[in-house]
């Protein structure tokens, strides 16, 4: 077991570098002109950010099948939340 | 209960579960089920930002432009660094190491405290620039009632966040005294991995949160 815990440390120190680095380059390329691309980026990281904090921090990667349907499912209704108000509101100018 | 095998003979041990790994297991399930209603009370908050950006690009990428970008990234590295020590403490209460795990909660509440003190003096310099929207908000004529709405939903949205962490670092008390008093043990660790899930799903908030409140529109000016 304590073998175990040594690598999830290895694992926590690595992703907390990551995180970091991830940190400063949302930072810095906000200072770039990439045009509507600078949102899809910053959006991009953070979501990348999230996913390793969820994986590593929170041991989703290890957890039980039951709790991947329940973020899953989590995920899906925040999903629903968006894309559906997304669709009048940021359609509304099309017409 | 003569029959209860020894390792199910434990003081927090409650008798509708099989064992404590089950008792450990829906316990930590449960957390996740409030992180859901957790992940949708604050997408309705994200929600409006995007609509109202969507509606009032420039005066959003203005109102962004005053926020202190050096006290976000600042928090966004205290918050992480927070994050680290959390998945350390919990580390350390699977493994029964009592003085590590204290050492480590008290460092995740001193990095909450850091965070909550970066915040207020950032709240400090809004009020003085008149940017708290009410009566006395102050704005660039042009996009005056625009960035008001801007600035309505950095304070609710911040000030939800950092209401979440002053909650957790009531969770991190109670988590310490815990610990200090001996009930966290590498059997029973449940309380303080149930603890960390929060803490890291606020950090994870504040992940969002610092591109879309203080980098919109940093480019442009």
């Amino acid at each position: 077991m304590s073998t175990d815990h040594a690598a999830s440390r290895r694992s926590y120190y690595t992703v907390f570098l990551v995180l970091l680095v991830c940190t400063f380059l949302t930072w810095q390329v906000a200072y770039f002109d990439l045009g509507p691309l600078n949102t899809l980026v910053a959006l991009g990281i953070a979501i990348f950010k999230a996913t390793l904090v969820v994986l590593i921090f929170m041991h989703a990667r290890s957890s039980p099948r039951l709790t991947w349907i329940v973020i899953i499912a989590g995920l899906f209704w925040l999903g629903i939340l968006l894309v559906l108000t997304a669709s009048d509101y940021l359609t509304r100018t099309w017409i | 209960m003569p029959d209860r095998p020894a390792a199910v003979a434990h003081d927090h041990f409650a008798h509708q579960f099989e064992s404590l790994e089950h008792q450990k297991e829906v316990s930590l399930l449960g957390m996740w089920v409030f992180l859901v209603t957790e992940i949708l009370f604050f997408g309705g908050l994200f929600l409006t930002y995007t609509v109202y950006r969507h509606w009032y690009p420039a005066a959003f990428a203005a109102a962004s432009h005053e926020m202190i970008v050096w006290a976000g990234t600042l928090n966004t590295v205290v918050l992480i660094t927070s994050s680290l020590t959390m998945a350390l403490a919990v580390n350390a209460a699977q493994e029964g190491q009592r003085r590590t795990l204290m050492m480590f909660l008290i460092a995740t509440m001193v990095l909450g405290c850091v965070f909550l003190g970066v915040k207020a003096f950032e709240y400090y310099t809004e009020y003085v620039e008149r940017h708290v929207p009410g009566p006395g908000f102050q704005f660039e004529a042009e996009y005056a009632s625009q960035a008001q709405i801007f600035f309505s939903l950095y304070f609710m949205m911040t000030g939800l966040h950092a209401l979440h962490m002053i909650i957790g670092l009531g969770i991190m008390a109670v988590m310490l005294w815990l610990a200090w008093r001996g009930t966290i043990t590498a059997e029973y660790a449940s309380p303080i991995e149930i603890s960390g899930l929060y803490w890291h799903f606020v950090d994870i908030v504040w992940i969002f949160l610092f591109p879309l409140l203080y980098l919109v529109g940093r480019h442009v000016h």
